[in-house]
């Protein structure tokens, strides 16, 4: 375990293990994070993790993690790491399971007053347009060509089948489409899981969440994304599915010979990769894309079912029940991106596993009303706690690869939270602080307690007085859809 | 617990996702008790009626790849065919597991396994047993 007395302070918000600390490490490992939630994070083994990632072949600057840093598996949960493009390494593992997990925020100008009443109803509607919980199917039954349709074009197939606007696809990371897709690296049973999942929110930390904005911190960009203060924003968390997890399952797998083949010497198997330019390495990216595009559609198809519960409840009892996307990021995703690096523009792949692309005003690939604010950062809370919504800084894309947070970060365990919360407790208690709840199961829900996960608030007051994150807005939960 | 009893498995704290450690006699057996732990973990209940019965073939070039690929298989029938096994029958040989399994279709399903890692897995010889810890993604 690394010791916090073996980390070399660099102020208030910011610590490093050098390369120094192990043989194997080759480039420091830099953390952002106050002493307390330093503390919090030396509970588990995600130092360690961070150390292991910082052995990639070919990475450039240093592995980045973020304050809501915790135990994963290989790869710690809001880690970043940049490896040199194409000789680098690219690995699946340092990505995750569930390709493009990501948010979506949607806002409104609905006001939480005029619906205070309808919230249970509301909550109910969403929990039966949006299938969620375990092994839960959706209404689309894709057809082998479809499947090959939206692996190659993502959110832009859903806005040819009429779940999506031109608006949406706007703002949404990379426009809703990887470029580079390639079904043929993808294999038979990966594209069966996804068949009939799209448009599912799956379980775990997946949810649906209602929210109304609480307090606005900069005016001019909140007003740029269409939030105000009292209204209501949507907001959806989830991923590839199945679909995603059989692509990461088969390439660890089959990576597990590549390291052999490269010489690739690692400390975790869960780390295995391969050069991008090799055709280990193509394959994955081809794979790793089209699940990427797959998610992108999830999200879109999610929130067209989303705004019909929306017109269901809302229509005739307030003014404009209208939702508009205000963006789309992904948080776990290798990326080809161009950072500086030591005064050098070079191209990288940036491993973001549980961390946000932040990218800075003037960035490239950010629609035309947002190169003036940056990029739209959605930072979900933990049910009953607030949610934020940021931007990207000058800061991140110098120090960071163009990265910040991505949600709270557990700090308790799953075994501990089952034993110490009751998930019928749990939502009499939310009930109580009005946030009004739809879970399909019980111990899923205690698993994802509030009481689980570190304090939102401090995460974000972290990345921004590191200077990587801007405040935009904080919103307040008051209806939750969770699996 | 390891002490006691022979074959078992326990559920270890993890931060995010689930994590057990496994232990048998021999290879087979830990592979047999990761597949139970694995269900249980995830709160399946088998339906009373019609009992099922299939044949898998699990390759890999080691004892971990086998254990990881097992269990992935097992979850891929969970997800696509609802079924789950109580009676296992394994054969290990040479980078090769033949099992025969025995369950029926699932009642209740609780909670989502998204993927079975290679997360710091090691197959330990420890005295008289084998002994592994796996981490789950949920």
């Amino acid at each position: 375990m690394v010791a916090l007395s073996e980390l070399r302070r660099i102020n208030e918000f910011e610590w490093e293990i050098p390369s120094s600390f192990r043989a194997d490490m080759r480039v420091p490992v830099h953390i952002f994070a106050t002493r307390d939630l330093l503390e919090a994070i030396a509970q588990d083994k995600s130092l360690d993790q961070a150390v292991n990632a910082a052995t990639l072949p070919g990475l450039v600057g240093r592995v980045l993690v973020m304050p809501d840093m915790h135990q994963g598996y290989g790869f710690p949960i809001g880690g970043v790491a940049a490896t040199q493009y194409p000789k680098g390494v690219i690995s699946p593992g340092a990505i995750g399971y569930d390709i493009n997990c990501g948010v979506r925020l949607l806002g409104s100008q609905i006001e939480l007053d005029a619906v205070a009443r309808e919230l249970d109803e509301l909550a109910a509607a969403l929990d039966r347009h949006c299938p969620s919980g375990v092994g839960q199917k959706g209404q689309y039954r894709l057809s082998n060509k479809e499947m090959e349709q939206v692996m190659l074009d993502g959110a832009q197939w859903a806005l040819k089948k009429g779940f999506a606007s031109e608006a949406d696809l706007r703002r949404t990371e990379e426009f809703g489409r990887m470029p580079g897709a390639e079904p043929g690296y993808v294999s038979p049973r990966a594209q069966s899981r996804g068949q009939d999942q799209l448009g599912t929110l799956g379980a775990g930390n997946h949810f649906i969440e209602v929210d109304v904005v609480d307090r606005v911190f900069d005016e001019q960009a909140a007003q740029v994304m269409g939030i105000a203060e009292g209204s209501l924003t949507l907001m959806i968390h989830c991923g590839s599915r199945g679909f995603g997890h059989q692509v990461c399952t088969d390439y660890v797998s089959s990576f597990q010979g590549a390291v052999q083949r490269y010489g690739i010497d690692l400390p975790d198997r869960e780390l295995v990769c391969a050069p991008m330019d090799s055709a280990e390495g193509k394959a994955y990216m081809g794979a790793m894309h089209a699940a990427a595009n797959f998610a992108f559609a999830n999200r879109q198809v999610l929130a067209y079912h989303a705004r019909q519960a929306f017109e269901e409840t809302l229509a005739g009892r307030v003014k404009n029940w209208h939702l508009h996307q205000v963006y789309d990021i992904a948080h776990n995703m290798g990326k080809v991106e161009t950072h500086q690096v030591e005064g050098k523009a070079i191209k990288v792949c940036v491993h973001r596993k549980g961390a946000t692309r932040a990218f800075g005003p003037g960035s490239p690939g950010l629609p035309s009303e947002y190169q003036k604010i940056g990029q739209p950062v959605l930072v979900p809370g933990s049910m009953g706690t607030a949610s934020w919504v940021l931007v990207g800084t000058e800061g991140s894309m110098q120090r960071s690869f163009g990265s910040s947070c991505h949600g709270a970060g557990r700090t308790m365990s799953r075994s501990k939270a089952k034993q110490t919360v009751r998930g019928h407790e749990l939502i009499r208690e939310l009930k109580s602080q009005g946030i009004h709840v739809q879970a399909g199961s019980l111990p899923g829900l205690a698993e994802e307690a509030p009481q689980a996960y570190k304090d939102v608030d401090i995460v974000v007051e972290t990345v921004v007085r590191a200077g990587i994150a801007r405040k935009v807005a904080r919103l307040r939960p008051v209806a939750v859809v969770k699996g | 617990m390891i002490a006691t009893k022979p074959a078992g498995f326990e559920e270890i704290a993890h931060t995010a996702d689930w994590s057990l450690r496994v232990w048998a006699p021999d290879l087979a057996g830990l592979l047999e008790q990761a597949a139970r732990g694995m269900l249980e973990l995830s709160g399946i209940r088998l339906e009373a009626g019609k009992r099922i019965r299939r044949r898998l073939t699990v390759e890999s070039t080691d004892a971990e790849g086998l254990l990881v690929n097992f269990l992935a298989e097992l979850l891929h029938l969970l997800e696509q065919e609802e079924l789950a096994f109580d009676q296992y029958e394994l054969a290990v040989s040479e980078n090769v597991v033949k099992a025969n399994l025995e369950g029926a279709r699932v009642a209740e399903h609780k909670k989502e396994i998204k993927a079975v890692t290679y997360h710091n897995l090691k197959i330990v010889k420890k005295g008289a047993q084998v002994e592994a810890e796996l981490v789950f993604d949920v």
